[in-house]
């Protein structure tokens, strides 16, 4: 499987100037890509049209030829920079953990979410603890492709080296493609096959 | 002990407390005004203009009727209003606020123009002019009230519903493969109601002092028909010659159940958010 971006350009309206200007790119399954840059230069739009969150205005995202399925389960999952906003403030733990697949009670271990988490609140848990859940539940084996945009950025050392260990297991077993945007360098050589720069 | 205590004066115990007293008098006024026999307010010439004494505890008025009993029929009359005005506002408030967030573009303009042009006429002209033109009575009052309180309730839901809608929690269920039903149903609808039940508790005490007002302006109940506005009205005639119990104690009635209302709504809020879940 490959998830490829031709020629994409994006702007946010008609008068701002462009965010990202012809881009392409293409990760195949099992590769794991590192997108860096400064800010502000369009790394997460960039994560957001890979995963189809939004359109580009010209260019198109195909996963193996084929446009995004508009219906469905997203092959290319996104997992967000901030977790408090990516779940429901109103839904408990487990039932945000299980909203796309039911998640086995190994994996939860492996990535460190213990039982008693499973029956809070959002609120009550910390924004390390919440992005486990938010890994944990778009791990289904249904997903392909992964885009990571910065998600260890709020973790501690430790966390992030047991995330990203974890994170790198799950893609070689199930063979995903990662992109994985972020402004450590470090990370980026340690974890990807391949580093992309994006410049403004 | 401590700890007993503490759970006792919990913010959702207490709460839930003052939610449950504001039932029981409301409720209880309703029923028993609505179940009262008509011959305990009924005219008798002969005790008009008794202070409040034993028999009479709120005093009897120009005809001798007795006034607490009128006071609590009439209440129970104004809180049906009020419930029936509020909760058709309410419905329409709903449809209006989900229709002008999920469908923008025209739909969310005419709404909201609706909502300027209802917010911007004083309410007091709008409802006397909707209640005059539906021939007053209890027909006209309760679709004025209905028909004048839901445009604040409705930019509440529509401004809940578009800052949902866009969230990210709602984006990735989409590419879950969440169906759009599924999503409105599990996490749009989950946030609108707690905002809509409140909107709906604080709109009783609205539609209940508007329906007393517009009645003691004599362009609502009619006379004969026993409610605070009548009584508050017809209280105004005597008040210069020293009968103060006409319009106190009805008056204080309609307040507490005001306020009761209030604190009620006020209480609800607390209850259904989720970060007092543990307290």
């Amino acid at each position: 499987m490959r998830l490829e971006a031709e020629n994409i350009s994006f702007r946010y309206n008609s008068k701002s100037p462009y965010v990202l200007k012809d881009l392409s790119l293409s990760i195949e399954n099992g590769e794991r890509v590192a997108v860096v840059g400064p800010s502000g230069c369009g790394k997460s739009t960039l994560a957001k049209i890979l995963a189809g969150y939004i359109k580009p205005q010209t260019g198109r995202v195909l996963l193996d030829g084929k446009p995004l399925p508009e219906k469905g389960y997203c092959p290319v999952q996104l997992i967000y920079q901030h977790p408090e906003l990516a779940v429901n403030p109103r839904w408990k733990m487990d039932k945000i953990l299980n909203e796309a697949w039911q998640v086995p009670k190994e994996l939860m271990d492996k990535m460190g979410i213990e039982e008693p988490w499973l029956k809070r609140w959002p609120s009550e848990l910390s924004g390390g603890e919440l992005q486990r859940f938010c890994i944990a539940r778009v791990l289904s084996p249904e997903t392909r492709f992964l885009i990571c945009d910065e998600i260890t950025t709020m973790l501690d050392v430790i966390t992030q080296a047991q995330i990203w260990e974890l994170l790198i297991e799950q893609a070689e077993k199930n063979s995903l493609g990662m992109l994985v945007i972020t402004h450590n360098m470090a990370l980026a050589d340690r974890v990807c096959n391949r580093v992309i720069k994006l410049t403004e | 002990m401590l700890s007993e205590r503490r759970t006792l004066l919990s913010g959702r115990t207490r709460a839930a407390l003052i939610i449950g007293a504001a039932a029981v008098y409301l409720l209880g006024v309703l029923i028993w005004g609505g179940l009262l026999c008509p011959d305990t307010y009924a005219v008798h010439y002969e005790n008009k203009f008794i202070a409040p004494c034993r028999d009479h505890i709120f005093g009897t008025d120009f005809m001798g009727r007795d006034m607490f009993y009128r006071s609590v029929r009439g209440l129970s009359t104004s809180i049906i209003i009020g419930v029936l005005a509020a909760a058709v506002s309410s419905v329409i408030a709903l449809i209006f606020g989900i229709a002008s967030a999920v469908f923008g573009g025209w739909v969310d303009k005419v709404i909201n123009f609706c909502v300027d042009l209802c917010m911007g006429i004083p309410h007091i002209v709008l409802l006397l002019l909707i209640s005059f033109m539906m021939g007053k009575g209890v027909k006209g009052i309760t679709v004025a009230v209905a028909l004048t309180h839901w445009p604040g309730l409705t930019r509440i839901v529509r401004a809940e519903v578009l800052q949902i809608r866009s969230s990210q929690y709602v984006q990735t269920a989409y590419k879950m493969g969440k169906s759009r039903f599924n999503v409105a149903v599990k996490h749009i609808f989950p946030h609108v109601i707690p905002a809509y039940l409140i909107g709906l508790m604080l709109l009783f005490p609205h539609a209940i002092m508007h329906e007393a007002a517009v009645t003691f302006l004599g362009f609502g109940l009619p006379a004969e028909m026993p409610s605070i506005g009548v009584i508050l009205s017809e209280a105004m005639t005597y008040i210069v010659t020293g009968k103060w119990w006409l319009a106190l104690f009805p008056g204080l009635l309609l307040l507490l159940a005001l306020i009761l209302f209030d604190a009620a709504g006020e209480n609800l809020k607390k209850l259904l958010n989720p970060m007092s879940g543990n307290e």
